[in-house]
């Protein structure tokens, strides 16, 4: 590991006027905020991050879960992911949220990590994690070694020619169904960005994961209230029954009422290059009966557009299966 | 502070190990130095010269190291480390305090887990320095040979390890988890301890150990 300077922010001011002299917030920052380090310290010792600075943010008043007046709720970026998962109102109102969060990582690792970090987890792509490998979102310009490479876990959508590497996290996925907004103090002030907006794809830059410029430090995340009526609900599948990466998971938010689906929020985990929100599948079940056929032509639109690559084209039918199931679960009546 | 300790405690002198005079570690390490004096001549000074250097620390201290102290099983320790120190490694090499292991040092294995202000976590994806004013727990603040915690005393009684090397960690786990949302049945046990591996496949064992306590039962090899 490369060594480093450790700072303990003891307000925001002062930590986002640090990290704003950093010339990138992505791939290579040589400034970092640190929360729980299950990602970043896991990275440092590879040597796949080289940040000469660290900003301790444990300290900062970001650790609360609120009930906010319009009945949904703002998160801290340092709560950690047993307290979200375990919080009476996310069990009560964000099941797919609670479920998400347990079906990922361990106890141990949950305790560690936070919000905030979760959101900006990064690919267990195996050639990421490889120095003397190529990787394109380590190394611009070095190369995919993942294409014609060990490809089996990586995505089917969202990929470029450039980079396919798989968004890990399973609380992203149920962050995009519930239609989470994520709070940002920079050097600029303070911005929203619907998490349909914060992840970016690879395209040309894989390097460049999210939204986030020097400076940029996550406060917060608030959900919309519960939509009325609605059911929520994860599911993952994966090589292993505990601790393990989603080949598959489908984030659902589902409301149905009088034999008709009113309202539906659809993600997929495991499958794309960011958490895989899909207005496609949605589109396929408003209005429509609860029924196999729909959720079938819903599975059917969400993975339309998928490209499989030489050891995952398994995924195409898994991750229908998935969803379908998901949405059977869901729809189920008690 | 009364209880601050300047100079840590070294293993060398707990004579309450259930070897005797001898505890685990000074016996393997008078085994690799009788086996260095048998094999290999030059190397004996080296080894002579680290082992002093061990009596003032385990390694010359970093140009950038910086002071910090941590709360220990509840003593106060005042130290000088490089930033870069894990807390797994700040424990080990600087505090003695071995019986936290280093098995995959990625945050996979679990062997290194300790608790922080009573929760679990992995000591190996934790920079000491970030945990000033936190109390951290390892395996020789939960119990002592003469007074072992009763998750201890379950995993003697049901062989819950072949190695021993993850036992720390699953003890560590199992403790904690007594005190966490887990539900009743061994399924559950076993989603909640799967953040630490055993090679050797002591599961049925462990979770049989765990199971004894939970439900204040007379510890049972499984069949």
């Amino acid at each position: 590991m490369k060594t480093f300077a450790l700072t303990r922010a003891n307000d925001s001011a002062q930590a986002i006027a640090t990290a704003a002299k950093a010339t990138t917030a992505q791939q290579g920052a040589e400034i970092r905020f640190i929360g729980g380090g299950t990602t970043l310290i896991d990275l440092m010792k590879l040597n796949v991050e080289q940040p000469k600075t660290l900003i301790d943010i444990n300290r900062l008043p970001l650790d609360k879960i609120e009930a906010l007046p319009d009945g949904g709720l703002t998160i801290g970026a340092v709560v950690r992911n047993s307290d979200l998962a375990y919080h009476p109102l996310v069990r009560k109102n964000y099941a797919v949220l609670s479920e998400a969060i347990l079906s990922g990582a361990t106890v141990q690792l949950r305790n560690m990590a936070t919000t905030a970090g979760n959101l900006l987890q990064r690919t267990r792509c195996m050639y990421f994690r490889a120095t003397d490998m190529p990787c394109n979102k380590r190394e611009p310009g070095s190369g995919c070694a993942a294409i014609t490479g060990a490809n089996r876990s990586l995505a089917i959508l969202g990929a470029s020619e450039h980079c396919i590497a798989t968004n890990p996290s399973d609380m992203n996925v149920a962050m995009a169904a519930l239609e989470a907004t994520i709070h940002v103090q920079g050097p600029k002030g303070e911005r929203s960005i619907p998490i349909a907006d914060f992840h970016v794809l690879p395209g040309n830059t894989p390097q460049r994961e999210t939204v986030l410029e020097p400076g940029d430090l996550i406060t917060h995340v608030t959900l919309p209230p519960p939509a009325p009526g609605s059911r929520s609900l994860y599911l993952k599948l994966r090589d292993r029954a505990s601790y393990e990466f989603a080949l598959a998971s489908a984030a659902v938010v589902i409301t149905v009422a009088g034999g008709k689906i009113t309202r539906a929020r659809i993600a997929l985990g495991g499958v794309g290059t960011k958490p895989w929100r899909s207005t496609e599948a949605e589109g396929e079940l408003t209005g429509q009966p609860a029924t196999q056929a729909v959720f079938q032509k819903a599975a059917d639109a969400a993975l339309r557009g998928s490209k499989p690559q030489s050891e995952n084209g398994f995924k195409v039918d898994l991750a229908k299966r998935c969803l379908v199931h998901a949405l059977k679960l869901a729809t189920q009546t008690a | 502070m009364s209880n601050k300790d300047e100079t840590p405690e070294r293993p060398e002198a707990d004579t309450r190990s259930t070897f005797g005079q001898s505890s685990r570690r000074t016996f393997l390490s008078r085994l690799g130095m009788a086996s260095l004096l048998a094999t290999t001549g030059p190397a004996i000074t080296t080894l002579a010269q680290r082992s002093g250097k061990m009596d003032q620390g385990l390694s010359a201290e970093s140009k950038d190291a910086i002071p910090v102290t941590l709360s220990v099983n509840g003593k106060k320790h005042d130290l000088r480390i490089d930033p870069r120190t894990t807390l797994l490694d700040c424990l080990r090499e600087h505090l003695y305090l071995t019986g936290s292991k280093k098995g995959c040092d990625h945050g996979q294995c679990g062997a290194c887990t300790v608790h922080i202000n009573g929760r679990r976590v992995n000591s190996c994806l934790c920079f000491a320095a970030m945990h000033e004013g936190e109390e951290i727990t390892t395996i020789e603040g939960v119990g002592q040979p003469e007074n072992l915690h009763a998750v201890q005393s379950a995993f003697v009684a049901t062989d819950a390890y072949q190695c021993g090397y993850c036992t720390s960690g699953q003890i560590m786990s199992a403790v904690a988890l007594l005190k966490e949302p887990c539900g009743p049945e061994d399924a559950d046990v076993k989603e909640f301890m799967s953040g630490n591996i055993c090679r050797c496949g002591a599961y049925p064992n462990i979770v049989a150990a765990i199971q004894s306590v939970r439900k204040n039962a007379k510890p049972q090899k499984p069949a």
